[in-house]
């Protein structure tokens, strides 16, 4: 290859580079983070999707230099060069694939147990789901409920979740979470929410006619106060 | 047309009695008028005597009848009518069949597309004019859809109407345009790049395409039907679909098994054609890429689409038997569901991309004027991803419930299948390197693919890391990958091979000017349409609402209208294809300079294809080696086609 087109190829990459970098940067893509979760699912996100941008830089550029360097006028009946193929570069192209999937696989299966892990002195509540609400308890208060799902900042908390129709889901865009609910199963999300305020949550597994208004709140509060609000719902000296 | 062929046609057509004699019992669209509704009143009665005489009440059932009378006996009469099971029928009988003349074969006039022909270049015709027909209802289904969603709040449909279009609308397009279209393009090209001078088993061909109309009739049909349409996404997971919809279910349950039963058929047509009838020399490293992906994609349809059928069987059965597969109440396992269905549909994304790969070889590597770079790799990673695209399912499930082991597994299959598909998308962008770009329009779908498959295969990436997926998944990122896959991806090839073989199909150039007019109101609309749905899929916006958040308001407006104009793209496709077949400009044998087997003949080529059998001496892309031939014809014909002056 001449000096030349390196240049050029070069300069097609980091200007197809930096539209995309543009594109990833300029608009809000992703909520902000409410979780622990969050925090690490993002990581892994940005992670992936720098590796994306280059990709998609070296594709974007050889196609677009090859298309302005070899296109030919319609009645050149001339054919290209004879070339096969070339092994170094067949696995070259198989190899460097395989070290970023693998990279992505790694960070992807540590962040997935770490955001599974459940941490000392758990809170529990349970779900359960029917069209179209969502219905919270807390074991903690007697199994009080409430149609929001209310959280303390800063602890770890299990969702144990249960239909009873169909396939519902729990999605709070801002905790990055998300786990369908399976009449017949219970399932389980964690969540360790790290600030306070309050969310939209809301089913995203189609679920019949009022599917699209299926949704509820997550309100973050300071943990003195969601005690507070746990202990006015299960008032002290009514144990059962 | 010989002389042969006339007189054996008109034979057939001969009256064996007074002309509405033979219009009411011979084979046609006329017999099928009364033999669907009496086959839909066998299946009714025979539904009621049972009942009856079991003392079951109430003896008229709805569900029950409809299955048996109008989704299974009806459609049976129809292609009995038609004349699909004449030749079987008559052999079952004891009845002399009647010896094969081939009237069948090819077609004189407009009208022989309607009837049961068993002309492999006929029926591929057929397939792609109907899938198209599909296409057109399943967009214009998309249309509803984005009409709906402009704004916030409920506008023009309620819930139960809005959930049914965007499910017919998926269901269209995947089992009514993608698949068949690319079974279309196939049916016609395959026996021709084998020197064959038709598919193994051309009876059943005819019958694969006649069940197609059914199939999508019935889709169609559930938005007539008390209650609605099916209304529980192409996915129709249980206890959804099964327990919680009107009778419209049942219509996409059994919608499912014609459209798969066709697709298998074709299948097994394509194996034993391929295996079978290559011409002499043609060895598997000498095929061409297309008839390559063709067979990769026939053994996927094969193993994997027996799932669905028997996924959507139990579904059904729940529904209308009232057995309990997927009920918990009952002891069922509603994911069990998903496990069966996404053992087919995940193979199915790959029955939906591997045709489409092997047309971008043929394209690429013709409008490039160079060899396909790295030959065997490309054969092989198209194996590869059979191989692992069976290993893959639960990728769709990351988040259903499922046994949480089964994440990282799956996750590391998916990602390993970006390997092959790298591969394919780098070895193209090899053989344009330094060849001779003729930017024709099949050449510029070819790079709108290309590029948008780059897109669609890294956002595939980032759903394949599970802790992307959590946050992502059941959102609008979901609805902008498949649609960078499958519109980027298959959509952009189907139109790539249209524009490819129109002058071979038809005996016709397209327009070039429409055709790059169509490309790039395709290409920007698609654009503008798909991509800001990422957006709103990592904002958090479901997929499959009928009302959202008012914060997506702005950018729901914008994709509508977008929306609109790559719709309105593809009139100028229609138009350019009407009128282009009807009055463009004659075609030459080979206007490509293309070296497989199916430029050596006439445009359109003859009913049997080669009046020689071709024998096969090197590779099909030898573009740019001296001298270098994919195959020769007998040597009287090389001779003559030598004196012909170019």
């Amino acid at each position: 290859m001449r000096k030349g087109s390196i240049v050029a190829l070069l300069g097609i990459g980091v200007v197809a580079g930096g539209v995309a970098t543009a594109i990833a940067l300029v608009p809000t893509w992703l909520p902000e983070r409410a979780s622990r979760e969050a925090d690490r699912i993002h990581f892994v996100t940005w992670f992936v999707i720098v590796i994306c941008i280059v990709i998609f830089s070296i594709v974007a550029a050889v196609m677009v230099y090859a298309v302005l360097r070899f296109r030919v006028a319609d009645d050149d009946e001339e054919d290209g060069p004879p070339i096969h193929g070339n092994t170094g570069l067949e696995i070259t192209w198989t190899a460097i694939p395989f070290v970023l999937v693998t990279a992505i696989a790694i960070v992807s299966a540590i962040v997935l147990s770490r955001n599974d892990a459940q941490a000392e002195n758990t809170l529990r509540v349970n779900v359960v789901a029917q069209q179209f609400e969502f219905t919270f308890s807390y074991p903690d208060a007697r199994n009080a409920t409430s149609p929001v799902l209310r959280l303390p900042e800063g602890r770890s908390v299990e969702l144990y979740m249960r239909s009873l129709d169909v396939i519902h889901s729990v999605f709070v865009p801002q905790f990055s979470q998300k786990e369908d609910i399976v009449p017949g199963l219970v399932t389980q999300l964690h969540i360790t929410p790290t600030r306070v305020g309050t969310f939209p949550l809301e089913c995203t597994e189609l679920c019949g006619l009022g599917h699209s208004l299926m949704r509820s709140e997550a309100i973050v509060m300071k943990p003195a106060a969601f005690n507070a609000w746990l202990k006015q719902q299960a008032p002290a000296g009514k144990k059962g | 047309m010989t002389t042969t062929t006339a007189t054996s046609h008109d034979l057939q057509h001969a009256p064996s009695g007074g002309g509405w004699r033979r219009l009411l019992l011979h084979g046609g669209l006329v017999r099928a008028l009364w033999m669907t509704p009496l086959f839909g009143a066998i299946g009714f009665g025979i539904v009621v005597l049972i009942r009856w005489g079991a003392g079951w009440h109430p003896i008229l059932l709805t569900e029950p009848l409809v299955l048996v009378a109008a989704l299974v006996a009806a459609p049976l009469g129809f292609l009995a009518g038609i004349g699909a099971f004449d030749y079987w029928a008559y052999y079952a009988l004891g009845y002399p069949t009647r010896a094969e003349d081939h009237s069948g074969h090819g077609a004189q006039s407009w009208r022989d597309y309607f009837r049961v022909n068993t002309d492999h270049k006929v029926i591929g015709i057929q397939y792609l004019v109907t899938t198209m027909f599909f296409f057109v209802a399943g967009g214009l289904l998309a249309m509803l859809v984005r009409a709906e969603l402009a704004k916030p709040g409920l506008q023009y449909f309620d819930e139960q109407t809005y959930n049914g279009l965007f499910s017919v609308h998926a269901a269209l397009m995947i089992f009514l345009f993608i698949i068949p279209a690319f079974a279309g393009l196939a049916n016609y090209v395959v026996p021709l790049m084998l020197g064959a001078a038709d598919m193994a088993f051309p009876r059943l061909n005819a019958l694969s395409f006649w069940l197609l109309p059914i199939a999508g009739i019935m889709m169609l049909s559930s938005f007539f039907m008390p209650g609605g349409a099916f209304a529980c996404g192409w996915t129709g997971y249980a206890t959804l679909c099964s327990q919680h919809q009107p009778i419209g279910a049942i219509f996409f349950n059994q919608g499912v098994q014609w459209a798969g039963a066709s697709s298998i058929m074709t299948a097994l047509n394509f194996l034993v054609t391929i295996i079978t009838m290559r011409a002499p020399g043609l060895t598997f490293w000498r095929l061409p890429l297309l008839v390559w992906a063709n067979f990769t994609t026939s053994l996927l349809v094969v193993i994997a689409t027996p799932f669905i059928a028997g996924s959507q069987f139990f579904s059904m059965f729940d529904h209308v038997m009232h057995t309990a597969f997927f009920d918990p109440v009952g002891g069922g396992y509603p994911l069990g569901y998903q496990h069966i269905f996404w053992f087919y549909s995940h193979p199915a994304v790959y029955i939906m991309m591997l045709p489409g790969f092997g047309i971008m070889s043929e394209v690429i590597a013709v409008f490039s004027r160079k060899p396909i770079f790295g030959y065997r790799l490309m054969a092989l990673s198209l194996m590869a991803i059979v191989v692992l695209g069976f290993s893959v399912w639960a990728h769709h499930m990351f988040v259903s419930g499922m046994s949480s082991w089964l994440r990282v597994p799956m996750m590391i299959t998916t990602l390993l299948i970006a390997i092959p598909t790298g591969i394919k998308i780098f070895s193209w962008l090899a053989t344009m390197w330094e060849g001779k770009l003729h930017l024709r329009t099949p050449m510029l779908f070819a790079l709108g693919f290309l590029s948008m498959f780059v897109i669609g295969g890294l956002s595939g990436v980032m759903l394949g890391a599970v802790p992307i997926d959590i946050h992502v998944s059941q959102t609008y990122f979901i609805v902008a990958h498949i649609h960078y896959v499958l519109f980027g991806g298959s959509v952009f090839t189907i139109f790539a091979g249209i524009y490819y073989w129109f002058p071979k199909m038809t005996g016709r150039m397209y327009d070039e000017r429409l055709g790059k007019l169509h490309f790039w109101l395709t290409f920007v609309g698609f654009n503008l349409t798909f991509f800001p749905m990422h957006i709103l899929g990592t904002e958090g916006m479901p997929r499959r609402v009928a009302d959202y958040l008012p914060k997506f308001a702005d950018l729901n407006m914008f994709i509508s209208l977008a929306s609109f104009a790559l719709g309105a793209s593809v009139i100028v496709f229609l138009y350019n294809m009407i009128t282009s077949w009807r009055f463009g400009e004659i075609a030459p044998a080979n206007p490509w300079r293309g070296m497989t087997l199916e430029w050596l003949v006439t445009s359109p080529p003859p009913t049997f294809n080669f009046e020689e059998i071709p024998q096969v001496v090197g590779s099909p892309y030898e573009y740019g080696v001296p001298g270098a031939q994919h195959a020769i014809l007998a040597p009287s014909k090389a001779r003559e086609l030598e004196e012909v002056p170019v």
